[in-house]
């Protein structure tokens, strides 16, 4: 197991890449964690897969570096990587049998036919196939082919990290939680480095303890589950995390204050003079209607989806999501909607803005 | 659920069976008439019961047709399915090239079959033929009308030219059916080349190299234009195949009765063959799961 460390790593798959938009992954330097569990989480066409497979080997970056522990791996094949992968669709040696295919990896290294066996039995129980190892892994159902591959991913001690590339897409809803919690407990036992991509929000936020959203082949923003709920430091992380996402509104902002289109909004903390396209986030969770404060809006509908209320408003043609209790009272008269002032971020060109100082 | 009654739908299926009874039925039960009767000419005929099926089944002719007939389709099946899945595995698997080689090796696969047979024919002339004169030359003892070695070769080399074609389209439409994640997967488990033959490509080409030998076979088991128009048959007997000899005895001798019975002897011997042939693969196929 090993840090991941990608250097001033970029990737085009076009022979000459000039413009911006011919970088399918912009340049970027992180570094990630041995042991915790990542979640690469964007849109597709975002970047993920291409980024994943550069971590894998079956890429070659176009330009940086990457590295295993202190090991430059940019140039090395897959095979002297010492990783595992698991696909989207699950891929099994169909004609072998459930116990081969959890040898493979092993024979393929040339392990000792004794340390191969106990290995098996090791991972059979890790993943609850052992009644099933002399079955033909032909004619399995889906998720049972998932777990071959991820067994087959971890029957190597030395394997640097696992990758899952949507691994839950052919798997049916009931079985999903399932495997996603034996996938959490298995981290938490063997502490694997593990990189998960995936495009659905409740998979990322369960599974992974840091969650790297993509967007557009950059990396807006890595962080736990909280924080990309809080501070979004991207409106793209404010709008695709959270269900509905967050109200970006356009405004004015002097100090503490922002001005949308006159009216005036408290907001938790002083900032600075800035420029570009200026807009305030704010979750619906913490924004209330109310009938004396706040944006006079214009009131839509009213969704019920059981725990709580959706109401879709709209300000001068900019919508607005407000989020109300399931047994909150929406009266005629409450056409305002008013904000949480410690909870309004303040974002210039789809950036979050750093507050310089307390309100006034 | 009421279900209306109406015979008048049968009337729908009747073009088919009409069809089906002039294009198949009625031929093939003409043949059967003929196999239990004998004639002396003048359109008349008598019964014969099974006599003519214990005449054939007595026929060392037969046999030895039938032996060369099993030892031609054993030999090309053996060369052309080897050689057609190593030919798909190693055409290019897109862009022009790919598109290249389809069309270069569907060719063989359009031409006629007495064209194939005239091709081969002149080109193994020792006179004028490119390949006869140049083996002939170079001191290469190559005869295919007199050498019985010589015209298998021709005969077998031919057949392997016309349809390895069939078998590498098959198999690599098989191959092209495989997510690039196998591979992928496969290297990341570090399997050899051979392995991922093995376990990969081959398990997911099984269905079409299944079609591929049952058609194989049974057209290598009716063959007859092409080794007719090359060596007719000879020299002597050596590649009087199954049907160059029901032909022989059917127009040449105009044996009605035995060739009627040889006729549906040969066809229910394909109909076993490949019966066999498919009911093991499959139960193979389902082995375990």
């Amino acid at each position: 197991m090993a840090k991941i460390t990608l250097d001033k790593l970029a990737h085009s798959y076009l022979p000459n890449p000039g413009h911006e938009d011919d970088w399918a992954l912009k340049e970027m330097t992180h570094v990630w964690e041995d042991g915790a569990a990542y979640a690469l989480l964007g849109s597709s066409g975002c970047g993920k897969s291409t980024l994943l497979n550069i971590i894998s080997g079956l890429l070659q970056p176009s330009q940086g570096r990457i590295l295993f522990g202190d090991t430059d791996v940019t140039h090395a094949p897959t095979a002297a990587r010492n990783i595992a992968q698991v696909f989207q669709f699950p891929v099994v040696y169909d004609t072998m049998s459930v116990r081969d295919n959890l040898a493979f990896p092993l024979r393929n290294r040339g392990e000792s036919p004794a340390y191969v066996a106990e290995r098996v039995q090791e991972i059979a129980r890790m993943i609850g196939m052992e009644d099933m190892l002399n079955r033909k892994a032909r004619g399995l159902t889906a998720d049972a082919k998932q777990k071959i591959s991820l067994g087959r991913g971890m029957v190597r001690k030395d394997v640097n990290a696992l990758l899952f590339d949507e691994p839950l897409t052919v798997i049916d809803p009931h079985m999903k939680w399932e495997l996603r919690t034996q996938l959490k407990s298995l981290h938490n036992e063997f502490g694997h480095t593990m990189i998960y991509v995936t495009h659905d929000q409740t998979e990322a936020l369960t599974f992974a303890d840091k969650v790297v959203v993509m967007y557009d082949g950059r990396v807006v923003q890595i962080g736990t589950p909280e924080e990309l709920f809080e501070t979004p430091e991207h409106t793209f992380v404010g709008y695709f995390i959270g269900s509905p996402g967050m109200n970006v509104i356009p405004a004015k902002v002097e100090g503490d204050r922002a001005y949308i289109d006159g009216a005036e909004i408290a907001l938790g903390q002083g900032y600075g003079p800035m420029g570009g396209r200026v807009e305030i986030g704010v979750r619906p969770e913490y924004a209330r209607l109310s009938d004396s404060e706040g944006l006079p809006v214009n009131i839509r509908r009213v969704e019920d989806v059981g725990r709580h209320k959706v109401i879709r408003a709209d300000f001068f043609g900019t919508d607005i999501n407000i989020i109300a209790g399931e047994d909150d009272e929406i009266g005629a008269d409450m056409t305002r909607v008013a904000f949480d002032p410690a909870r309004v971020n303040v974002y210039a060109d789809d950036w979050r803005v750093k507050p310089t100082g307390a309100a006034a | 659920m009421n279900k209306t009654t109406n015979q008048k739908a049968w009337f729908l299926v009747l073009p088919v069976l009409v069809l089906v009874a002039f294009s198949a039925v009625i031929p093939l039960m003409t043949v059967v008439n003929y196999s239990v009767q004998d004639t002396f000419g003048n359109n008349q005929f008598f019964w014969a019961g099974l006599e003519w099926f214990e005449e054939m089944l007595a026929s060392q002719r037969m046999w030895d047709a039938l032996g060369r007939q099993l030892m031609f389709s054993g030999i090309i099946l053996a060369i052309e399915v080897p050689l057609g899945i190593f030919v798909a595995l190693n055409m290019p698997k897109g862009g022009f090239w790919a598109s290249f080689c389809l069309v270069m090796m569907s060719l063989p696969l359009l031409i006629p079959w007495n064209v194939v047979g005239t091709i081969w024919q002149i080109f193994g002339r020792v006179d004028i033929g490119l390949l006869g004169y140049v083996l002939d030359r170079i001191g290469v003892n190559y005869n295919y009308t007199q050498d019985t070695v010589a015209a298998w070769i021709t005969i077998v080399v031919m057949d392997v030219w016309h349809w390895t074609s069939l078998v590498a389209l098959l198999a690599y439409a098989g191959l092209k059916s495989i997510p690039d994640a196998f591979y992928q997967a496969a290297k990341i488990d570090q399997a050899s080349r051979w392995k991922v033959f093995r376990y990969i490509e081959l398990p997911k080409m099984m269905g079409v190299l299944m079609i591929a030998v049952l058609l194989r076979f049974m057209d290598s088991f009716m063959i007859y234009t092409e080794p007719f128009v090359v060596t007719g048959g000879g020299p002597g007997n050596a590649t009087t195949l199954l049907s160059i000899d029901l032909v022989k005895m059917a127009l040449g001798q105009f044996d009605l009765g035995p060739a009627a019975a040889f006729s549906i002897m040969y066809f229910l011997v394909i109909l076993l063959i490949s019966w066999v042939f498919y009911t093991v693969m499959t139960n193979l196929d389902n082995r375990g799961s």
